[in-house]
Formats: structure tokens, C-alpha cells, sequence
């Protein structure tokens, strides 16, 4: 905000900044979080062991780093931005050297009381950085190749890190949203037209490297691709998450079988059934009505950011929020295309239900930031 | 960094349409989730449901409970008993190896069971119940119940096994059950799903195994809830099988168990018949074996020993033994010659001891000879040369036909394992089974029961029943499945048997127990109205040489017992007015009149009076004997009937 514009704005100072808040965004992530709450109880067979007792001490904790966050000045986030981002991306070396390994990834860093996974930390420094990239950047240069090659740096070097876990969900969650955020800062359209081309040609050598000595990826992420285009092939292996899947979501119908009544969770058949399907527990015990009315809040939440981003005058605030908004969206758009069978099962949870400390941490965070853009935007007198 | 005015509104223009559109792209994405969650949901909603349905709902069987076999006074002789078990889950033992050594402090285990149970617990998911020890007592029972808590993982069970209560009384007619095997499976063409279960019991052989589909019952199911890895979540719905049908055998358990004992010691086979109704009240076959032990798993030990008894235990010889009957076929001859009325009731034949027939001699059991011989003289004595004779007026097909009329070289249809057809040789016969061309001198031979002539003691004692009632009564051992009788069958006169030939074979019979020079003569019964008839018949189990002839070695006692001839006897009583039937083969038992008809008199009276005959029935020069050798049998207490199947 330039000094010209203190005659006619203002932003909120002191403790009134909790008035400009936006509690709709906190009523939508509590209700979010609640559902999440409600089908964990019912995946543990109505307990609140093992999941969601812990789950909602997960949210205290993110919703008060949310409430700090947002009164801390976005500039001041703006500075750390870098900082943000070199630290994370230390942890994600760190992973590599100390990490502990489950599910045949080394994904998180024991800190003694919680698991942290850099990973998701990760998705959202990624986007302060770029954002605070363009926010600094000449809008002039943004095209220019050199200045399209620093962003692209950013971005690819956490992604090889993940890659490397390996962590195909959130690969492509940091470049989606990365590639996204360049979007955004008005990067011209003939790159992306290249990477997409690119991004064909990478997706014929991987699966042509399959079987041969310079294999791309490792071979259970070519089954999920080969159970994902036919899960049929092989239902009791490695088809029998998708197959399971689409009958825990398709067994609900209209209405669902009511809560607690889920038999396909309640029963095991799901896998996974308390973090990256737990949408279709949802879908199962709530049916089409219950599932569609938590992609609208979705939605609601995604539409909250695109409008506050729009108002915001302040390019790093925009960028920022649209970036959250876009990771946000991306979070569950893989996910619920994953469990309904029309994308690969590369273990993207499903955001604030999932269970998951690091993710809702993170996420939280990312809501954090959007409030402080929302609370210490400018402002009509 | 600061910009200039315009820059910011150049940029926040950029960001607004970039940000439109992507929004847009991101709304776009979310109504096709929608449209595909609302297909999955709605359109398809039923398929899933039905999967999903598929999943959880697993169909257990539930086995029925055998029908149970009574006698015919009601007495249970196959029955179902609580077998206790001890059982253990894994997962709730935690170390399967300690829990077993604790309770090897409490109950005696086999060690051989218990690594196998070991073995079969880690092998399979850990929820499965696996069995540990198999048929303890009720007092381990209890001890093990008692001490549940110290023994995590493992739980007393009850469940049902078949027992025999008369143990080996009933061996060869009850047969046993036993675990179905793989070759049961491909054998039977069964597709009861029952057949499944690991270590059903099916009947293996006897009564058990033809009246198996009767006996088994049907299944039950319960429709129960399983999670993914299969266990039992809890019970939905439950549909109880049909118990196995009750049946009702014409056996008598006591005269059975009388039978058994009278035969106990040889290798000997007894058949008793009522004449009447065709009822066979007891089936004798010594020695005998106790098919419970079947049940439990016998011991290769003991399976060996029966198998290679030279008296053959496990082999049912009344109806799978094959004989040649001997002089107990001079009946059939006899009919046969005077039906077609190639000889006269009183006509005499002479017997010189021997008939000579192409060079070669045909002897009488008596080489002095009978001299002049007719009808019932020739049973009376049993005079062979009579029945040469009469073989080459006859001929082969008209005895063997004779033969077929009265139950022999027919397979009887009852519920029993290896029923033998047994041979009533005709000439085609001879000729296609490649034995050449027949010759007189095979008629000769099959006239007294030698050569190619074959007959069991159940057909023997079928054949007596039919002389004795002038019936063609067939034999019957189901009296009543599930509460529904066998019809009787063959209650009619024979057909093609004039009555007053058989008057007279029936007159020689008698005379053979009752008449002077009687061969049967030792065998008298003296109470009134049950007067016997009846027929030796001593069998040659090989020719005897002209060398040994000569040697004179035709004394049974000097001839290893494998050699010896087997003895034989039928009977009727009361004479006048038959009621009951019996046959008797006593294997390498020597003559007949020695070695079989007392067994046989014994049986008949004992099935007479049900139980044991007065000593008045025995000539008195008898009794004495008679006495020492009625209490030397060990026989089985009397058996109360039981009150039906509630006793399971």
C-alpha cells in the first residue's frame, strides 16, 4: 500500500482487528472440522479413541495458531516468507536423513509429542514464497524467462525432495498449486502451454520406463496407475481399495445408511478408512446429500478467498490467499476424484476431516494467513 | 518494494481475471464431482448396495444332528453324543505355546495334537477356533471351564459325534461314520454343501452309508456379518436345517447280540429271517470289531491288526461271504427235478457210493453208499448220488433257474455294504467268462452245492424262509424311516413251485432233524410246536486228490485250518407253521451237522422265545451241556427301548 492511500483507507489496528475477522470462514472450518470429528467417531465404532478425541485437539491448537496468525501484519509474513520456505525445505532434507518410514514412505520427523510431515509444510510456504516472489517482482519482468525460471526452481526443487520419499500426492500438489500461483502473477500462457506439452511427454516416458532399467517411479505407484485404468483386473490386490472405495461411496445413495450404520467402514472392508477415504465413510452414512453439502462448504470457503483476494489492493495478500484457496481446492478435488475412481490412489487426505495433525496443522496456518490478508487489507474510510 | 499507483492497478487487474478464471475452473471441477458423487449415489446407488451387501453377509451352515437308528423294539443302536472339546483363538491365547503348557497342568493332552493345533492356529487368521484336545471327559471338562480365567483364548466346547451302544454288535449292519475325505467327495456326486464342512461325518459303510441322504438331514444357515479379514461381526438371521431322519431296523438287539456271542471265536456268519414278514432280525458276523472306534480316529495299530486277521473282522460275511452252499442246495435240485416232474416223489435212485460219468467217479459223502435212495431219504442222509442223478435228468438251467426262484444269485436290496450276488452258473455263463464249454460233470458238482455254485448266508437264509413259507418273501431290514414302513414284499405264493413238491422237500427237511439216521439228529428241539427242519451241509473248500484219497487224509482235523471245509446249516420252526428262518456258515468249521446246525438250532430257539430257550427244548440227554454252554456266553445285559429322540 503506498503512503498516497492513508488519506482515504485505513487498516485496523490493535484489538479491534478481531472485529474484521471473517467468522464466516471460521464457522465454515469448524463445521468442516466437526463433520470430520463426527465420522471419526464412527469409523472407531463410535469412540472417541483412537482418532477423534485426538483429531480435535489438533483443531484447538490449529485454530489458535489461526487466531495469531491472523493478528500478526500480513507484511510481517510477507518478510518471512523466505524464511518460511528455507526452513522447510531443511526439514524436508532433514526427513531424508532422520525420517521415520511408514506406509513404504519416509514421510515425517518424530518430534516426540507429534509426528510432523515437511511435506505438508511445505504446500503452504511454497505459496507465500512465490507470492511474496511476485509481490516483489516487477510485473514488467514476470515473463521473462530468466524470472520464469527462478519461480520454477522454487518450485521443483521441494518437489524432487517429496518425490523422493516418495510422496506422489503431494508432488503434484506442489506443482499444481506452484504452477498455479505462477498463473496467477500473470506469467505468460505460452509456458504453460509448454509444460503441459511437457507434462504429456513426462507422463508417456513414465509409463514407457516402466519395466526397463530407468524406471521413473517405484513399482507400487505403477499399480495404483495400471488398478486405477482397470481396478477390476486385480480385486482382491491392488484393486480392492478402488473397488471398495466406489462401493462405500455408490452403497449410500440419496440419504446414507445413517450414522454409525456404515457397514463397508464399520466392517474394514474400507482401507484407509479414517484418513485418505474417509470421504466415502461420509458419503456411505450421509449419502449424496451429506457429501454434497461438505463440497459446499468447500466451495463456500473457496469462494470467501477469491472474493477477499480480489478486494485485496495488496498484490503479495491476493496472490497469497488465492494460492491457499487453490492448494485448499486442490486438497480435496484429489482427493474425492481418488475415491470415486477417477484418479490415481496417490494419498492426498481430505482436508480438515481427514485424520492427520500435520495437514490440519498446516492447513490452519494457510487460514491463518488468509485472515491476517482479510484483517489488514485496506480498507474506504 | 514500492510500486507505482498504476502498476498496482494493472496487477490487481491481472490477478482479478486470473483469479476469476481460475475460480471458475475450480467451480467447474467441483459440479463434475458432483454430477459423478450424484451418479455413484443415485443412478448406481442399488448396484453398490448390493455389493457392499455381498461383503458383509456371510452364510454359515449349520449341521444338522444325525438321525438316530433304532432296533425293532425301539432300542437305540446309533446315537449322537456330546463330545467335549477344548478350543483355543489365537489371538486371545497371545502365545498359543504357554497357554497350552498351562493347561497340560490340567487336563492330559496329547502332545502330537497340540503341535499340530499349534501349527494349524499360526497357519490360519488369528480369530479361527482351533481345536486342541478332542473327546475329554466331562470332568476335564470342567476343570478347564473352571479355570477359564487363567487361560485366555480358551473355551470348553460341546459338540455332537456319533456313538455305537452296542459297540460291535451291530458292526456289519450299522457300518460307521467317519470325516468326509477327497475321495468320498469324488465318489459320491453329492452336492449337499454340508459336504464342505472340514471333518463332517458321513456314513463310511453299512446302514450309515446306503441310508446316508435319510440319516444326514439338511443343513441349517446362519446368516452372519464379517468384516474384511472374516471374522464374525454378529449373527443376522438364522434358519435352523432338518434333523437326519430316524430309522427303525428289523434287527433285534438282543437276538443280534445272542448271535454274535454264539458265533464268538469262529470265523462264522449267521442270517435270521422271518419267514413271514421277511424281517431280518439278526445279521451275524464273527469276529466283529467295535465301529466306535471308526468314530474317534482308530489307530493304525489297530487298523492293522483287523486288517490282517486271517478271520478277516472288518469283512461282513453274511452278506458279502460267499459259499458254496453244499448239501444246503439239495432243495433247489430236488424242486427242480420235480417240478418239471422228472422224478416221482417216491422214486429211488440206487447209491452205490460213487456214480461213475466218463471215466470219471463222482463219490458220496458215504463211500459204502445209501442203496436205494428217494426224495426224503435223500435229504434225510443227504445222499450225493441222488443228486447226480437227478443233475442229469435236470439239467444246469433248470436248477440254476430253481436256484434264482428261491433267492439265490440275486442281490437282495438292503441298506448293507458288498451285498454279494453270488452264481447260479448257466452254460452262457461258463462260456463267456472264458471257462470253456459246460460238461456234465459240472452239473454233478453244482447239484450239491460244489463247483460254480456261490451263495452268502443271507441268501441261504432267504432261500430256507421262501422253502419254509412257499412265499417269495423278500428280505427286509428297514422296518420304518422317520416313522413311515417299509411295505413288506414277496408275500405271494411262489410262482411255478407246485405246493406239494414243496410239501415234500419241506417233509425231508424235517426228517433231516427229527427222522432216524437224521444228519441234523444232535439238533433235535423237543418242545412241542416248535419242531425244526432244517439242512446240513458241509462244503469242500478244494478237491480232494486221489493221492490223498488214497493216504486217507479226508479227516478235517489233520488239515491246516485255511483247508478245512466250511460247515453249513439252514433251518425252519416250527415246522408245521414257519415263522422264522436262519442260515449258518461256519468257516473251515468242518461238517455241518457238528459244527453249525447246533449254532443254528441255539440262534432259532433263542429267536423263538427272545431270549434264552428253556432247557425243555433240548433233548434231555443235552441239557446238561446246554446249560454249561448258556452260561459261559457273555451276553449284554437287556436294553431298555429308549423314549425317542429327545435323548440327544
Amino acid at each position: 500500500m503506498s503512503y498516497l492511500e492513508y488519506n482515504v483507507k485505513f487498516v485496523p489496528t490493535g484489538l479491534r482487528k478481531v472485529l474484521y475477522i471473517n467468522w464466516v470462514l471460521v464457522i465454515l472450518l469448524t463445521s468442516v472440522a466437526g463433520l470430520g470429528f463426527l465420522m471419526l467417531y464412527s469409523v472407531a465404532g463410535g469412540s472417541m479413541d483412537p482418532w477423534a478425541g485426538a483429531q480435535m485437539k489438533r483443531f484447538a491448537l490449529g485454530m489458535s495458531l489461526m487466531f495469531i496468525i491472523a493478528m500478526v501484519p500480513i507484511w510481517f509474513w510477507r518478510n518471512m516468507a523466505v524464511l518460511a520456505f528455507g526452513a522447510s525445505l531443511i526439514l524436508l532434507l532433514l526427513v531424508d536423513l532422520v525420517g521415520v518410514t511408514g506406509m513404504g514412505a519416509q514421510r515425517w520427523i518424530d518430534l516426540g509429542f507429534m509426528r510432523l510431515q515437511p511435506s505438508e509444510l511445505t504446500k503452504i510456504t511454497l505459496v507465500m514464497v512465490l507470492a511474496a516472489y511476485y509481490d516483489w517482482l516487477d510485473v514488467s519482468k514476470v515473463s521473462r524467462p530468466l524470472w520464469v525460471l527462478l519461480p520454477l526452481a522454487m518450485i521443483l526443487v521441494p518437489t524432487a525432495m517429496v518425490l523422493r520419499q516418495p510422496d506422489l500426492g503431494t508432488s503434484i500438489l506442489l506443482v499444481a498449486g506452484g504452477g498455479a500461483m505462477m498463473f496467477l502473477a500473470g506469467v505468460n500462457l505460452f509456458y504453460f502451454i509448454a509444460v503441459i506439452a511437457a507434462g504429456v511427454g513426462l507422463v508417456t516416458a513414465v509409463l514407457v520406463s516402466k519395466g526397463t532399467e530407468w524406471q521413473i517411479l517405484k513399482d507400487y505407484q505403477y499399480r495404483r496407475i495400471d488398478t486405477f485404468l482397470d481396478p477390476a483386473s486385480d480385486p482382491l490386490g491392488a484393486g480392492y481399495h478402488i473397488t471398495q472405495s466406489k462401493i462405500t461411496l455408490g452403497s449410500g445413495g440419496w440419504t446414507g445408511k445413517g450414522f454409525m450404520q456404515g457397514t463397508q467402514s464399520r466392517l474394514s472392508f474400507l482401507p484407509e478408512k479414517h484418513t485418505d477415504f474417509i470421504f466415502t465413510t461420509l458419503a456411505e452414512e450421509f449419502g449424496f446429500l451429506g457429501a454434497a453439502s461438505l463440497l459446499a462448504m468447500y466451495l463456500l470457503i473457496i469462494i470467501f478467498c477469491v472474493v477477499t483476494a480480489l478486494q485485496n489492493r495488496d498484490r503479495f495478500s491476493s496472490l497469497l490467499t488465492l494460492g491457499i484457496a487453490t492448494t485448499f481446492f486442490l486438497f480435496f478435488a484429489v482427493n474425492m476424484s481418488m475415491v470415486m475412481g477417477l484418479a490415481p490412489v496417490v494419498g492426498v487426505p481430505l482436508p480438515m476431516v481427514s485424520y492427520g495433525g500435520s495437514a490440519m496443522l498446516v492447513l490452519l496456518v494457510g487460514f491463518g494467513l488468509v485472515q491476517s490478508a482479510h484483517v489488514h487489507k485496506a480498507r474506504q474510510k | 518494494m514500492r510500486r507505482s499507483p498504476a502498476d498496482t492497478e494493472r496487477s490487481a487487474r491481472s490477478i482479478s481475471r486470473r483469479g476469476l478464471f481460475l475460480g471458475g475452473v475450480q467451480m467447474t471441477f467441483a459440479g463434475l464431482l458432483i454430477g459423478r458423487m450424484r451418479f455413484m449415489q443415485v443412478d448406481q446407488a442399488d448396484e453398490y448396495r448390493m455389493l457392499a451387501d455381498e461383503n458383509r453377509i456371510n452364510i454359515r451352515l449349520i449341521p444338522p444332528a444325525r438321525g438316530l437308528v433304532y432296533d425293532r423294539k425301539g432300542v437305540l443302536l446309533a446315537g449322537n453324543e456330546q463330545n467335549y472339546r477344548i478350543v483355543m483363538v489365537r489371538e486371545d491365547a497371545g502365545d498359543p505355546e504357554e497357554i497350552i503348557a498351562r493347561l497340560a497342568h490340567l487336563v492330559a493332552l496329547d502332545p502330537e495334537e497340540t503341535a499340530d493345533a499349534v501349527k494349524e492356529m499360526k497357519r490360519r487368521s488369528p480369530f479361527v477356533p482351533v481345536t486342541v484336545a478332542d473327546r475329554i471327559t466331562w470332568e476335564d471338562f470342567a476343570e478347564v471351564a473352571v479355570n477359564a480365567p487363567a487361560l485366555p483364548g480358551v473355551t470348553p466346547e460341546v459338540g455332537l459325534s456319533r456313538i455305537y451302544p452296542l459297540d460291535s454288535d451291530l458292526a456289519h449292519i450299522l457300518g460307521y461314520v467317519g470325516p468326509v475325505s477327497d475321495y468320498d467327495l469324488s465318489r459320491l456326486d453329492d452336492q449337499d454343501p454340508l459336504l464342505q464342512i472340514p471333518r463332517f461325518q458321513i456314513g463310511k459303510s453299512g446302514v450309515e452309508a446306503k441310508l446316508e441322504r435319510s440319516l444326514r438331514g439338511s443343513a441349517g444357515t446362519r446368516q452372519i456379518e464379517v468384516n474384511a479379514v472374516g471374522r464374525v461381526m454378529r449373527e443376522l438371521g438364522r434358519q435352523e436345517g432338518d434333523a437326519g431322519q430316524n430309522v427303525q431296523l428289523t434287527i433285534n438287539h438282543s437276538l443280534q447280540n445272542y448271535v454274535q456271542q454264539r458265533l464268538a471265536g469262529e470265523s462264522a456268519a449267521a442270517v435270521v429271517m422271518d419267514t413271514v414278514t421277511g424281517d431280518i432280525l439278526a445279521i451275524g458276523s464273527a469276529p466283529t470289531f467295535d465301529p466306535n472306534k471308526f468314530v474317534h480316529g482308530i489307530s493304525l495299530a489297530d487298523y492293522k491288526a483287523l486288517n490282517e486277521d486271517p478271520y478277516r473282522p472288518l469283512y461282513n460275511k453274511s452278506a458279502a461271504g460267499l459259499y458254496p452252499p453244499g448239501s444246503t442246495f439239495k432243495m433247489v435240485t430236488a424242486l427242480a427235478a420235480l417240478e418239471d416232474d422228472l422224478i416221482d416223489l417216491d422214486e429211488t435212485v440206487t447209491c452205490n457210493g460213487y456214480t461213475e460219468l466218463h471215466n470219471r467217479r463222482f463219490h458220496c459223502w458215504k463211500r459204502g453208499g445209501h442203496g436205494k435212495v428217494n426224495l426224503v431219504k435223500s435229504l434225510r442222509e443227504s445222499c450225493d448220488v441222488y443228486y447226480y442223478d437227478l443233475a442229469q435228468r435236470a439239467g444246469i438251467e433248470r436248477i440254476s433257474a430253481m436256484g434264482r426262484k428261491l433267492g439265490l444269485g440275486e442281490k437282495h436290496d438292503l441298506p448293507l455294504s458288498g451285498i454279494a450276488r453270488g452264481l447260479m452258473p448257466t452254460k452262457s455263463w461258463k462260456l463267456e467268462s472264458g471257462k470253456g464249454e459246460w460238461v456234465v460233470g459240472d452239473s454233478l458238482n453244482a447239484s450239491i452245492g460244489q463247483g460254480f455254485v456261490l451263495a452268502s448266508p443271507l441268501q441261504l437264509a432267504v432261500m430256507t424262509a421262501r422253502i419254509a413259507s412257499g412265499t417269495a418273501i423278500e428280505p427286509r431290514l428297514v422296518r420304518a424311516i422317520d416313522g413311515v414302513e417299509t411295505p413288506i414284499k414277496g408275500n405271494v405264493p411262489l410262482e411255478g413251485i407246485d405246493p406239494e413238491n414243496l410239501a415234500a422237500v419241506r417233509r425231508g427237511m424235517y426228517e433231516v432233524v427229527n427222522g432216524q439216521r437224521g444228519t441234523a439228529g444232535r439238533s433235535k428241539v423237543v418242545a412241542e410246536g416248535l419242531r425244526m427242519a432244517g439242512k446240513t451241509g458241509t462244503s469242500q473248500v478244494r478237491n480232494i486228490t486221489k493221492a490223498e484219497r488214497a493216504r486217507g487224509v479226508t479227516s478235517n482235523a489233520d488239515l491246516p485250518w485255511e483247508r478245512r471245509d466250511h460247515a453249513l446249516f439252514v433251518c425252519y420252526a416250527p415246522h408245521d407253521n414257519p415263522r422264522i428262518a436262519v442260515s449258518v456258515v461256519v468257516e473251515h468249521g468242518g461238517g455241518g451237522s457238528t459244527a453249525a446246525a447246533p449254532i443254528g438250532r441255539d440262534i432259532l430257539l433263542q429267536a423263538h422265545y427272545d431270549g434264552l430257550p428253556p432247557l425243555s427244548a433240548y433233548p434231555s440227554s443235552q441239557r446238561g451241556t446246554i446249560r454249561s454252554q448258556q452260561n459261559n456266553l457273555d451276553l449284554r445285559a437287556p436294553v431298555e427301548p429308549s423314549e425317542g429322540r429327545d435323548r440327544v
